[in-house]
């Protein structure tokens, strides 16, 4: 009887699915949540090990681990907190940094000067590959611990083992004071330590001098409010719990369920039928319901997101600067911000975001300012291209603005503009490195640190890490380095501001928009802010009742 | 049989490796810049760029990539993702969910079309046959981007019959908004299939020659025509678990499930390699496992099928 027993097999294989489908549910929610915690929507975190971690939703999930040596007052200007103090010497050259005692990592450890040096050494330590090994730049003998590849990425030959595996800049001089000596003067040290890669590691971290210990990353190991409950649950959620007698600043909810979301589409929903606490960017697509949805729940607050789009100073027909001048007042950034984003953004007048101190408005002046006529003027005068690009890449949701200041251009120029796409932000710079004629490039910019020179530096000095456009000018980058070489933050400033003010002369990019932080909260919670770096202030949220 | 089983097993060997490379060659072709990719629109440093160039042999040719994840494979080991963690540990949070949430969707679907159908070919050219023929058909022209953001909104937020997104951990009824969505997709041709085979089998010769023997309706429909008319429907059945473990891309990211369909989508965009094959090479093994299947339920329904 061949028929008969594939029967049965086929009945209990759907019998065993069945159970496996049913008996598999359930797990961490129920009984061992108390009330007094708060449920935060994120996405993945790239990475938790602090020198590593560069996007918004590791860093956050770090805040909350973590407790920096410096953080930010409602100025933006860097205060110890960690730290005892932080005194650098007559030159901002050597910084002596003092511990507050007392602190220990959620294990017990004491948290000592040579948790900060190794924690550092690691994240500089170019084989290491973190990728925020950068801020460590300033610091005394950093080159010495990175490797260049003898023949370029392509060629066959690795790369030899760096000079150095420690920095010479990083000296203990007790338990709780060490020395930064930082490779240049400059004024703004203090503000760049406040970043997550400047958090200490635990000795528990490295399993041998320099290597951190396998599977540390999934359940790490913080000086901060707060714990890992378990391990990080990827794509799913990473539970923290208050530590017990914490000496910082201690937080007034219990605990953070962060819910790790792929979607901000769903988080969106979660939020609505309460599942999830707070959300820190309401999506674009549900900001038209999200004040009849939420009501005063749905806030603003500013943080340092700057939109712009830059000129690729390589091409013959942008090297006029009356071209780009008029191109920039041709622009009506106010109906773009409020048409398309719904003052979920709002227009760039400057070079550098209202965040940052030295910050003037207007300081772009009237180039950009919209005046289509001025702009039509100018643009003929100066035989500006009959037709021009903005390239994007697709996978951004870029194509809706670009559209539109497209349009924008055309009505105003009388010249043809259409968007360039390119699939990804990759496929763009691997364009412009080979200065393929890709018309404006459509650009933006998060801060690391609240400094003027934190905009300055990277978009637009020669060497620039983010200046993909080429521009360059000697005199700019002086000020931005003698503003960087100050004695004082005043001095830096003015500093700074000669510096962006030539920028509004040679305009190499067209600013077009800051960010706001657009956020919502359910009825579960009070006092929830959302800072600069877009991140909930977890000292100051509070469930009601 | 058994030696049918066993040239089966083999055939997928060969087909597994071939599909492996095919998918490996394809992303290989696709990739422009991978750790760009990975890290979206940072600058990326110089040692950073090193280091990851080093550990994924980036800078190596297509062949010794493949050789290098192969090698792997066989050693049990399927390699670490661009983002740093093991290949098998991501394949063990996914799988198992994504499954879970495919195999409701199928039980779902199958009850459905079954009863469905059968009723339907039973009361052929009445009401009821005809609403469910016009309900198919919008389900046929409805694709699940349009279903599932309209299920989590009508069902989820506004009338909160169920929570609007499942997690991992998700329980068999967070689980069941999802699983519907994802069996629209496959009960409208399995109804219809069903139906059509139930009304081709109600005139054939033996049903007629079961009558006249005097057998009682249920028995004649139960037994007979039910037997003779599953062949089509499990072959169908087969076909759809695919189509349900790819449909699941959509329902995974509307309703925030993070299986398999999430990391592969995440997998391509940042030009991951070894993630994508890794995921590919379980689905390919399930379909292959999944068709042999199918061809050994044959034999238990239609005695005339042998296999030697």
């Amino acid at each position: 009887m061949p028929g008969k027993s594939p029967w049965k097999m086929a009945v209990g294989a759907t019998a065993i699915a069945l159970l496996a489908a049913g008996c598999g549910g359930g797990g961490s929610e129920g009984s061992d949540t108390t009330s007094n915690t708060v449920v935060i929507g994120i996405g993945e975190p790239q990475h938790l090990i602090p020198s590593n971690a560069t996007e918004s939703n590791g860093a956050e999930v770090l805040a909350s681990l973590f407790y920096p040596l410096v953080d930010f007052d409602a100025q933006n200007q860097p205060v110890p907190v960690a730290a005892e103090s932080i005194t650098p010497d007559a030159k901002n050259t050597v910084w002596t940094i003092k511990l507050k005692s007392g602190f220990t990592f959620s294990n017990g450890e004491p948290v000592t000067s040579d948790n900060y040096i190794n924690a550092w050494n690691y994240g500089a330590y170019g084989p290491n590959g973190q990728g925020a090994s950068y801020f460590f730049e300033r610091i005394k003998g950093y080159a010495d611990l990175q490797s260049k590849d003898p023949d370029g990425e392509e060629g066959p030959q690795k790369a030899p083992e760096p000079k150095a595996k420690k920095l010479t800049g990083l000296e203990k001089v007790d338990d709780t004071t060490f020395k930064v000596t930082l490779s240049a003067p400059f004024a703004g040290w203090q503000s760049v330590m406040g970043y997550t890669a400047f958090y200490p590691l635990p000795k528990a971290a490295f399993s041998s001098d320099g290597v951190i210990a396998d599977g540390f990353e999934d359940a790490i190991i913080g000086n901060g409010p707060f714990k890992l409950k378990g391990k990080w649950e990827h794509d799913s959620q990473i539970v923290v719990e208050k530590v017990a007698d914490f000496k910082g600043t201690v937080p007034k909810v219990d605990g953070i369920t962060w819910k790790i979301y792929q979607d901000q589409q769903a988080e969106y929903a979660d939020l609505i039928s309460g599942t999830v606490d707070v959300q820190t960017t309401i999506p674009i697509e549900s900001l038209a319901k999200a004040s009849a949805d939420l009501g005063d729940r749905f806030k603003k607050s500013p943080n340092s997101v700057f939109q712009f789009v830059g000129f690729p100073t390589f091409q013959k027909e942008f090297q006029n600067v009356d071209v780009r001048r008029a191109i920039s007042m041709a622009i009506n950034r106010q109906e773009i911000t409020d048409q398309i984003f719904l003052g979920s953004q709002s227009p760039a007048t400057s070079f550098v975001s209202p965040v940052v101190a030295g910050y003037r408005p207007n300081s772009c002046g009237a180039n950009c300012e919209y005046n289509p006529t001025e702009a039509k003027k100018l643009y003929e005068a100066a035989k500006g291209p009959k037709e021009i690009k903005i390239t994007y890449n697709v996978d951004g949701n870029h194509k809706a603005w670009v559209d539109a200041t497209c349009n924008q251009i055309k009505a105003s120029l009388g010249i043809n503009c259409v968007g360039g796409e390119e699939p990804k932000f990759a496929d763009l710079l691997t364009k412009v490195e080979k200065k393929q004629p890709v018309g404006l490039i459509r650009l933006g910019w998060i801060m690391d640190y609240p400094l003027m020179e934190n905009y300055l530096g990277p978009l637009y000095s020669t060497d620039g890490s983010s200046n993909y456009y080429g521009y360059s000018n000697p005199t700019f980058d002086n000020l931005v380095k003698e503003g960087s070489e100050a004695a004082t933050t005043e001095q830096a400033i003015a500093k700074w501001q000669a510096a962006e003010d030539i920028l509004a002369k040679d305009m190499p990019v067209i600013p077009l928009r800051v960010g706001q932080n657009v956020f919502g909260y359910s009825t579960k919670v009070n006092n929830v802010n959302v800072d600069l770096f877009q991140r909930v202030d977890i000292y100051k949220i509070e469930v009601v009742g | 049989m058994f030696r049918y089983i066993v040239r089966r097993l083999l055939q997928m060997v060969l087909t597994f490796f071939g599909a492996t490379f095919l998918v490996f060659a394809l992303m290989f072709a696709n990739q422009t810049d991978p750790i760009q990719a990975l890290v979206g629109e940072r600058p990326i440093s110089e040692s950073q760029r090193i280091a990851l160039t080093e550990r994924y042999h980036l800078d190596e040719g297509f062949f010794m990539q493949y050789w290098y994840y192969i090698k792997g494979v066989l050693t049990g080991d399927f390699g670490t993702s661009m983002t740093g963690r093991k290949i098998a540990d991501m394949m063990a949070d996914a799988w198992p969910v994504t499954i879970k949430l495919a195999i409701i969707a199928m039980i779902i679907a199958v009850a459905f079309s079954i009863t469905v159908g059968v009723y339907s070919a039973l009361k052929r050219g009445g009401l009821f046959d005809n609403v469910s023929l016009v309900v198919t058909l919008v389900l046929l022209a409805m694709p699940i981007v349009v279903i599932a953001p309209l299920a989590q909104l009508i069902f989820g937020i506004q009338l909160g019959w169920f929570s609007p997104t499942a997690t991992r951990d998700a329980t068999l009824w967070q689980l069941l908004l999802p699983a519907i969505v994802l069996a629209c997709i496959v009960i409208a041709p399995e109804m219809r299939v069903t139906r059509t085979s139930v009304v081709e089998n109600l005139r054939a010769d033996y049903v007629r020659t079961a009558r006249a023997k005097g057998l009682n309706r249920m028995r004649v429909i139960w037994v007979h025509v039910m037997r003779n008319s599953l062949i089509p429907v499990v072959t169908l059945i087969g076909v759809d678990l695919g189509t349900l473990l790819s449909g699941a891309i959509v329902t995974e990211h509307v309703f925030n499930i993070p299986g398999v369909g999430f990391n592969l989508a995440r997998a391509i965009r940042t030009e991951d390699g070894p993630l994508v094959v890794g995921f590919v090479s379980i689905l390919v093994i399930l379909v292959l496992f999944i068709n042999l299947l199918v061809d050994l339920l044959y034999a238990a329904l239609d005695p005339r099928i042998r296999y030697e």
